[in-house]
Order: C-alpha cells, then structure tokens, then sequence
C-alpha cells in the first residue's frame, strides 16, 4: 500500500534560516505520527510543508499519491479546506468571531450552508466539553477552551488528515492531555491520520510511532519504534 | 522496601485478612511488583509479635479458614511515624542508564545513534505506558502509576538530550 503522505528530501530556507536541509517521511492512512526534536530543528516548518501552508524550496510532497507541492495556490487552499484540518499552539481562532461562528466558518468554506454548519458546530462544541461556550469570543475562552474549540473547528469537517502544532504547548499538563486525548479519540474513532508536532516527550507517546527532526534532517526511524 | 508499613496503612481502613491485603497492594501500587503471598504471611507474623497488629478473627466463608488482623494502637502509631518521614532523595546519581550514556560520549565513537536507540526504546515504553493509562475502565490506581513512570522516563530521555548538548565541553573537559 503505498503511503498516504511522502515527503522526499525536503529542504526549506526563510532568509538566511536553513529551516529544513532534507527531510524524507512517509506516512500511511490512519497512523498517528508525533514529529519531535529540539526548539529549532525544523519540525514546524516540515508540518507547514507536509500540510501545504509553505511551498518547499527543494523536494516533493505526495499525497494519495499526487504530488500536492507543486499544485498552484488556489489547488492548495482547497486541499487543505477539504482533506486536512489544522490546530495551532495558540488556537488561532479569528477573534471576532464567537466558537460557534469559528467552527461553523471551516464548513461554510466546503460550502454547508449557514444553519447546518451552525448546528454541526454546535455539535462538535458540544462534544469537546465546551457546548456552554458557543456564544463567547476567544478572548473571553481559557487557554483549554480556546483550544478544545480549535479542537473542534479542525475535526468538524471530518478531515481525512488533522495536523496539530504543538496543540498542547500552552496548556498545563492534565488540560493538555484531556485536549489531546479528544483530538485523538476522534480521529481514531474515524480512522483519520494525524500528524502531531511536539517537543513533550509525554505528548509524542501518545502517537503510534515518533520521527525525530534534527537539525533540519528527518533521522530515519530506529525499526524497534515501527 | 516498605511492606511492614504498607501492610499496617491498608490495615488502617479496617481488619482484613492476609489474601485481601495481597490483592489490595497489588491493586493499589499498580506499578510496584506483585505482593508474594508468603511475605505477606511472614510479615504479618512478624508484626503480630512486635504487637503492631492483632488477630481480630478467624473467619471461613465456603473455603479455608482466614485470619483477620487488625491494626493496634502502636501499630497505627508506627504507621503514621513512617508516613510522617520524608523519603530522601537519593544521595547519588546512579543507574545503568546514567553510567552508559556519560560512557558513551567518554569513549567517543557514534554515541549519537545508541542515544536514539535509547530514545526509541524508552519512548516504546512509554507508548505503552499511555495506551495503559488511557485505556477505558483505568483505575485511578493505575493512572497514577503510569504517570510516575512516564514523568521519570521522560526525565531520562531530557536528560540524554541535554548531555549530547553538553558533549562539546565534556570533550573539551577530558582532552586537557
């Protein structure tokens, strides 16, 4: 079977950061990958590649055996909208809007119309622990519930791949890991993939296996972690 | 280790007999190595001689005839001495993991790729450790245990990033 995302020898400049100098991975339907290493390494920058928020500079990115990198912007916009959902450290939530209209926007732009993404938001609130919430903005949201509705925006529209930047970062460690595990439970429940940057060794053992990024190169992965 | 004292706090709840105090360590102290039935019979005789526990009854309920202990007052008081201690923390940093990894980067030589093999495996076990704790129907018991062994795993694989970060200076320090 081949994999659901590859990545070959991706490298990755900003100005003068080599963020990336060559990363190789490859990742099947329906693992959970957590993507360590030290602050620095460039396992961001190999989210945001694998995700198609940046274009590589070098190398490829496939997924479901196309390669996506190349593919122009707009391609990539609804690539992202329709087969992946994202979470942030800091949520990322659009502050204007409420946890009810932050959810429902990500299904507005698959094209739900407004009153069925409205209730499916409510749903997802709803089943995150956070359904008496839908009404407040993100400035009036804790930390951990700011993040279970981001939690919520990247699984309502039941995305075939979740990629999560350090999703735990700025959370203590009990809220950290109840957000973590409703992420995951719902992904594996729907046999979605999932692609989990961390530097929490605690946070990594809750993926099926670890690839570690080190000085901008992907380390192949020691066989008695596969 | 401690069993006198363990014996003498699971007694504190009420009078149990030797095979429920058994049971109740091993649930209780999840991650510890399971209570041998013969040490717990020892150490109760043991503590019935030293009149810290008292036989409360015999009972036989369709099986063999049990003895039911009981806590005594000195016993409650030897107790709530020991929990009253501080464990100290350890004098010396030792362990197989410690010595072999500073080795490691003493002899030279690829000490990088035997620290990823010591990551891959201690983050294996913590996987387990995870999948353990989060399984449905966990014990409170349980969770807590896992969480004492996935905090000093994680203490170790931190620890082993830091010492490769430091290995510059430590060659710098052995080549004068």
């Amino acid at each position: 079977m081949s994999p659901l995302l590859h990545a070959r020898g991706v490298a990755k400049t900003f100005g003068r950061t080599r963020a990336l100098r060559d990363a190789s991975l490859s990742i099947d339907a329906g693992e959970v990958v957590a993507i360590s290493g030290p602050s620095g390494s460039g396992k961001s920058t190999l989210l945001h590649c694998l995700a198609e928020i940046v274009v590589p500079d070098e190398g490829e990115i496939h997924y479901g055996g196309t390669r996506v990198d190349e593919l122009d912007e707009d391609a990539r916009t609804r690539l992202r909208r329709e087969a992946f959902g994202i979470v942030f450290q800091f949520g990322g939530l659009v502050p204007e809007l409420t946890a009810e209209e932050n959810v429902a926007v990500s299904l507005m732009f698959r094209g739900t119309d407004r009153a069925e993404a409205s209730a499916a938001a409510r749903e997802w609130l709803e089943r995150v622990g956070v359904g008496d919430c839908a009404a407040l903005r993100p400035g009036e949201l804790s930390g951990g519930q700011a993040q279970r509705v981001a939690v919520a925006r990247a699984l309502a529209t039941e995305p075939a791949v979740i990629f999560a930047d350090e999703p735990t970062g700025a959370l203590d460690s009990v809220t950290g890991e109840e957000v973590l595990g409703l992420l995951l439970g719902a992904a594996r429940e729907r046999g979605a993939t999932v692609v989990l940057v961390t530097h929490d060794n605690r946070i990594a053992a809750y993926a099926d296996r670890e690839v570690v990024v080190r000085d901008g190169v992907v380390s192949d992965v020691p066989a008695v972690a596969r | 280790m401690s069993t006198p004292q363990i014996l003498l706090a699971l007694l504190a709840e009420r009078p149990k007999h030797g095979y429920e105090l058994k049971r109740e360590h091993d649930e209780r102290l999840p991650g510890a190595k399971p209570l041998p039935y013969g040490q717990v019979y020892s150490t109760l005789q043991r503590l019935e001689r030293d009149g810290l526990v008292a036989v409360a009854e015999v009972v036989q309920e369709n099986g063999p005839e049990r003895t039911v202990y009981e806590l005594t007052p000195k016993g409650e008081e030897r107790m709530r001495a020991w929990l009253a201690e501080t464990e100290p923390p350890l004098p010396y940093v030792g362990g197989a993991l410690f010595s072999r990894v500073v080795m490691a980067l003493v002899a030279g030589g690829d000490a990088r790729a035997g620290l990823d093999r010591q990551r891959a495996a201690h983050l294996e076990r913590m996987r387990e450790l995870t999948r353990a704790k989060t399984a449905p129907g966990a014990s409170v018991a349980e969770v807590l245990a896992a969480d004492y062994a996935l905090l000093h795993l994680d203490a170790d694989l931190r620890w082993m990033e830091l010492a490769v970060r430091r290995l510059a200076d430590l060659t710098k320090e052995i080549s004068r």
